[in-house]
């Protein structure tokens, strides 16, 4: 197990060299530079503010000192936003998206995998087509319009919740459910799926002969082998929706990590770009080791270490 | 059976629990609703005189000296005072200067400084002014805005590294006067020493600190109407009423919440819902689809600003090297369409490339809107000086916009009135704001479209950036010896009517030339509430809170 995780990390350590590199060279044959606006500045103030933040300094050298900044971690100050560091802006934003991301996991595994386990128990009778009807709902409608619908109704009609920002627990309701939507809409399709496919099995045949009770049944045999498809989905979605939503974020005013994803690159804020883009891949790497240790526990037949000897 | 159906009502349950908890806390938001709503219609003795505005976006500096952007402005124009404040009739007045005096040549303004403090007590001294523009000059500290400063005798060559910032022509003769050299008389200073890369730093602070400037708190001083108390970056700016300023007896506000929503449909649904006291611009914008419904319930505000929206002809390719084709371009466009059908916002159309706030007579400009019958004899005068038969012998023409809804629409309706009125096919070509930019500055197009917002209230403003072709802002490669002579001359001249005139004939120049099709002239477009007044929001569109309260 520790010789696995210890390959995968290295393999991790590989795939950031990567991810950075090609981030850097993409973001540097992008024309444009953080400077550039409607008022041009005066050509002597602008080779003054390239040499001041390295501009003017051979790719290779601009390379390597991205690299060293990486290993340290310390991004340097923002181009556009002088009044913070890159990480300022990591450590400012992310707990925020953080939760909001963690309240959409919840709402989206929660509901999700109810309503596939009723749809797949009900096989065919109305509470799987209502169950479905709602996922297709989740899946097809874009989140940036179940936002407006959700303000729409909930805020301004019904005066429920606060239209937008981040200040109590319940500012954050309708963005944590606009952002739950269309993944518990996946995971309800995924759960529902897979949980008829366990049922036809023939060792869910032999728990009923048996004469085991349904509710044994469905819990230790049939749910806990249905939700593997659900646990390899949730690797990705979790470094998705932890580092926030851009549109989300926007709608709601919620000042998180995602809106720097977008706003970075329409800035040219070099520095940012790669630090929003490292944390992201680290987030997103680490969790999905963290998804495939979890096959072991959850499936017992998965073997980490086993599987790659055998080939 | 029984069990199955037991383990359905047990998540039902759950389900229903969830539900619960969403509609318990939703009591206590609703209750906070009605709160608020009481205290919009609450007795008019007590009406908490508490603003709530959105500022898009974070401020990406408050150190003036950084600052290079509107949302910026707003927050400083709140917090510090330079020597002069436009006032509510638009026009600069005493603010931290008590009295200034012009020499003979009007090229020398001595500012005597009014005994003010900076939040902290500090006093605010002529030496806070000298420090915090020579540090905007200071080539280490890359303002990008500096150039603002350039009016001084010696600030350009500081800035460009050539001179000394001891050369600099401002100087504290004491603690209280304020002596400022110009390069050139100047008729708009005293609108300049009310913009923000003017405005004064507690040098006391700043000397010590560099980063006095990145965080509320007691390093932040100020001299202005209200003193900053949070700013919890990318979310909100909380200001509140400044006790040691002193003109404080004016200001009736106690407090803003200046928040950072950068949606114009959530703003307006957050206005609607009675979060905001304002929605749209300066600050915010309004979505274009609400426009129209918000125009017939009377509730929306349009105020004319200095600024245009324009498309610019590339003067160095065929076909717009030739002034025929240009005017035939510039011609054939029904700007009041799109004004009604597309912007909704009672923009005016421009003929002219001087706002009207400027030059009243530009209301008219230098030709009638959607004139297609001089269009077509400017074309095909313009075809036979090139060498054409037909329309459709003319090189395939480009129109270049960056990435946006409005820029699209407008984009889509002007070629269709090409290709209706002059016969002339028009590909659209859409580029990053980046790369848009990109291309325009390397002349790497044929027409594209830009705006221009006016910094301070002076037609200079407008044409400045014409005089030379390869300035960097001009992007048309036109010049005129006799453009440039005008300007010159106007520079220098002292007397104000005669200097206007030496504008306008410039101007005149320009629109005979036309390397630019003006479009539209720029309005501010909102919706407040009610009881708010005297929020003062300027021909530039600079929007002061000193003198708002609610009634």
């Amino acid at each position: 197990m520790a010789k696995y995780i210890g390959k995968r990390l290295l393999y991790m350590i590989i795939s950031l060299w990567m991810i950075v590199t090609a981030t850097f060279f993409f973001m540097r044959i992008a024309p444009g530079n953080p400077f550039a606006s409607e008022k041009k500045l005066p050509p002597e103030i602008e080779a003054n503010l390239n040499a001041h933040f390295g501009l003017d300094k051979p790719w290779y050298a601009q390379y390597w000192e991205y690299l060293v900044r990486i290993v340290n971690w310390d991004f340097g100050p923002s181009f556009k936003y002088k009044s913070q560091t890159v990480n300022d802006l990591i450590n400012e934003g992310f707990p925020v998206s953080f939760l909001l991301g963690m309240e959409a996991i919840f709402i989206a595994v929660a509901i999700g995998v109810l309503l596939g386990i009723i749809a797949a128990l009900k096989h065919n009778r109305w509470p799987d087509y209502t169950a479905m009807i709602i996922a297709v709902l989740g899946i097809s409608v874009p989140s940036f319009i179940m936002a407006s619908f959700l303000q729409y109704f909930l805020a301004i009609k019904m005066g429920i919740f606060p239209v937008a920002r981040w200040e109590t627990f319940m500012h954050s309701v309708l963005p944590a459910l606009a952002l739950a939507s269309t993944p518990m809409a996946f995971i309800a399709r995924l759960t529902r799926s897979s949980m008829l496919e366990v049922l036809a099995n023939d060792y869910i045949k032999t728990a009923k002969s048996k004469g085991l009770s349904s509710g044994v049944i469905t819990v230790k045999h049939t749910i806990r082998n249905a939700l593997l498809p659900v646990v390899t989905y949730m690797g990705p979605l979790t470094a998705g929706i932890l580092t926030g939503s851009f549109v989300i974020e926007k709608i709601f005013g919620i000042p998180g990590l995602g809106a720097h994803f977008v706003t970075s690159i329409n800035n040219r804020d070099y520095t940012v770009i790669m630090g929003v883009t490292v944390f992201y891949s680290i987030l997103l790497l680490v969790s999905i080791l963290l998804v495939d240790i979890a096959y072991g526990i959850i499936d017992p037949r998965i073997k980490l270490a086993g599987g790659k000897k055998g080939e | 059976m029984n069990k199955r159906l037991s383990i359905f009502f047990s998540m039902l349950l759950v389900l229903s629990m969830f539900l619960a908890a969403c509609s318990g806390g939703g009591d206590n938001a609703s209750d906070g609703g009605e709160k608020g709503g009481d205290e919009g219609d609450g007795g008019k003795s007590d009406v908490p005189q508490e603003l709530r505005v959105n500022i898009n976006t974070e401020p990406p500096s408050l150190n003036p000296g950084l600052a290079e952007d509107s949302t910026s402005g707003t927050v400083l124009r709140q917090i510090l005072e330079g020597l002069t404040r436009i006032g509510q009739d638009g026009k600069p007045e005493n603010a931290m200067a008590e009295d200034v005096q012009i020499s003979e040549d009007q090229k020398t303004y001595t500012f005597k400084i009014r005994d003010a403090n900076w939040s902290n007590g500090d006093p605010v001294t002529a030496n806070d002014f000298v420090y915090a523009w020579k540090w905007a000059l200071d080539p280490a500290n890359n303002s990008t805005y500096a150039y603002q400063l350039y009016y001084i005798e010696g600030a350009e060559a500081a800035n460009t590294g050539e001179g000394s910032l001891d050369a600099v022509g401002v100087k504290a003769v004491d603690d209280k006067t304020l002596e400022v050299k110009l390069v050139n008389p100047t008729p708009y200073f005293l609108e300049l020493t009310a913009f923000y890369t003017y405005l004064p730093v507690n040098s006391k602070i700043a000397e010590s600190n560099a980063e006095w400037a990145t965080d509320a708190g007691e390093n932040f001083t100020t001299n202005g109407p209200f003193h900053m108390t949070e700013w919890s970056h990318s979310d909100k700016i909380v200001l509140e009423k400044s006790e040691t300023y002193w003109d404080a007896e004016t200001v009736k506000l106690d407090k803003i919440e200046m928040i950072m929503i950068n949606d114009p449909n959530t703003e307006l649904s957050m206005f609607d819902n009675g979060e905001l006291d304002w929605a749209g611009a300066p600050t915010g914008a309004l979505p274009t689809d609400a426009m129209q419904a918000l125009k017939d319930d009377g509730r929306l505000v349009t105020n004319p600003i200095a600024g245009i929206y324009n498309y610019k002809f590339n003067t160095t390719v065929e076909p717009f090297n030739n002034v025929n084709i240009r005017k035939a371009f510039a011609h054939a466009i029904n700007r009041q369409e799109i004004i009604d059908n597309i912007l909704q916002g009672e923009q005016l159309p421009a003929m002219a490339i001087v706002p009207p706030s400027m030059f009243e007579e530009n209301k008219e400009g230098y030709f009638p809107d959607n004139d297609v019958e001089a269009a077509k004899e400017f074309l095909q005068k313009g075809l036979e000086e090139l060498g054409y038969k037909d329309a459709s012998e003319l090189p395939a023409v480009t129109l270049s916009y960056n990435t946006s809804e409005a820029h699209q629409k407008i984009a889509q309706a002007i070629q269709d009135m090409w290709k209706q009125n002059l016969g002339v096919e028009v590909n659209l070509d859409n580029a990053e704001w980046n790369v848009f930019l990109d291309k325009v500055n390397t002349m790497d197009y044929q027409v594209a479209r830009m705006g221009w917002l006016g910094d301070f209230n002076d037609a200079m403003n407008f044409l400045e950036m014409y005089r030379d072709a390869d300035g960097g802002n001009n992007n048309t490669g036109w010049e005129s010896k006799e453009f440039q002579d005008l300007l010159a001359k106007s520079a220098t001249e002292t007397d104000a009517d005669a200097r206007q005139q030496l504008l306008k004939d410039a101007e005149a120049i320009f629109m005979e030339d036309m390397p630019v099709a003006p479009i539209y002239f720029y309005t501010n477009n909102w919706v407040q509430a009610e009881n708010l007044k005297d929020v003062v929001v300027s021909g530039l569109g600079d929007v002061q809170y000193k003198w708002a309260y609610f009634e």
